[in-house]
């Protein structure tokens, strides 16, 4: 199974409206959280908003993840060693309220496991080299324990 | 007073946010620490049954910003916090907003999200938290953004 998200905020039609047209030609089920948009899927399920409790087992169970360029879905899909495919919202197409998903994907490009398409002409193949993919093994970010020490030592008053 | 007894509001909203601040969970919960989040199942998830919920909000929408400031003011009087610290977005900001005013010490750590810039938040918070984190390197300003690491 393919599991795309939008999110739980904001509506991503150009995302949703890409991954049904290919939803037929890709052999497996897909299964959408599209957000407030207003785009109706006709060949992908579709639910506005997965409570929490049902979208963890739904990766668990995915192949890939195709998904905005949110931090979010990127930690779920890191925490579930599953490859994520990432389109970034953009300003310009009243998508978000700015770029920070453009600065997001420029970031994380090339780290294991994130593939990212520019836009929705480039899904078909970062999909299939997603799939190609299999696992894809978390790497735990090599500073998360600095962040914990400096969080401790804020909250106790030795960094001021 | 003992340093874990300090009390600490943390303060985030659903989606990346929280993820975010859940990352964090395990330094948060030496201390008595109480969550806030705009989407109680997302805490629920997390088996934290005593979070208390704001309405999400943004500087888009005035009127719902008013009410969630009105509810970020009444949840730190009430939990009296020694610390407020958000992950984002603008309901975090105003229990750091509130904390300060009532003397709590107040950090805000912008979102892995922002790679290039800031967020209007975390602009703001350089000037009124006592300390605004980011967590890109080259995001880092010297003592009005700091760079201690990242979740990602």
């Amino acid at each position: 199974m393919i599991l795309v998200t939008v999110g739980t905020q904001l509506g991503f039609d150009r995302l949703i409206e890409a991954m049904d047209r290919l939803a037929p030609e890709l052999g497996t089920a897909v299964i959408a959280q599209t957000g407030k948009g207003h785009y109706v899927p006709q060949n992908m399920e579709a639910h506005e908003k997965i409570e929490p409790s049902r979208f963890e087992p739904m990766v668990k169970s995915a192949e890939v993840i195709v998904s905005h360029a949110g931090i979010g879905s990127v930690l779920t899909a890191a925490r579930f060693s599953k490859p994520i495919v990432l389109l970034p919202r953009r300003a310009s197409l009243h998508e978000h309220r700015n770029d920070h998903q453009m600065a997001t994907v420029r970031k994380l490009a090339g780290r294991p496991g994130i593939l990212i398409a520019q836009d929705e002409s480039e899904l078909a193949d970062r999909i299939r080299e997603a799939r190609a993919l299999g696992e894809a093994p978390q790497t735990p970010a090599p500073s998360i324990q600095q962040l914990h020490d400096a969080l401790a030592g804020f909250i106790e008053g030795r960094i001021l | 007073m003992g340093e874990y007894n300090k009390r600490v509001l943390a303060v985030a909203s659903g989606g990346g946010h929280w993820d975010e601040l859940m990352l964090l969970r395990p330094t948060l919960q030496q201390y008595q620490v109480q969550y806030v989040t705009t989407d109680i199942s997302l805490a629920t998830q997390h088996d934290i049954l005593t979070a208390e919920r704001l309405p999400d909000c943004n500087r888009n929408k005035p009127l719902r910003s008013l009410y969630c400031g009105v509810r970020a003011a009444w949840l730190v009087l009430k939990h009296r916090p020694h610390v407020v610290i958000s992950t984002g977005a603008a309901p975090g900001f105003m229990c750091l907003v509130f904390g300060r005013i009532l003397g709590a010490r107040t950090l805000w750590i912008d979102s892995v999200a922002n790679g290039e810039e800031l967020s209007m938040c975390g602009k703001l918070s350089m000037t009124i938290a006592h300390q605004c984190w980011v967590q890109w390197e080259e995001l880092a300003t010297g003592k009005s953004s700091r760079y201690f690491g990242a979740v990602l």
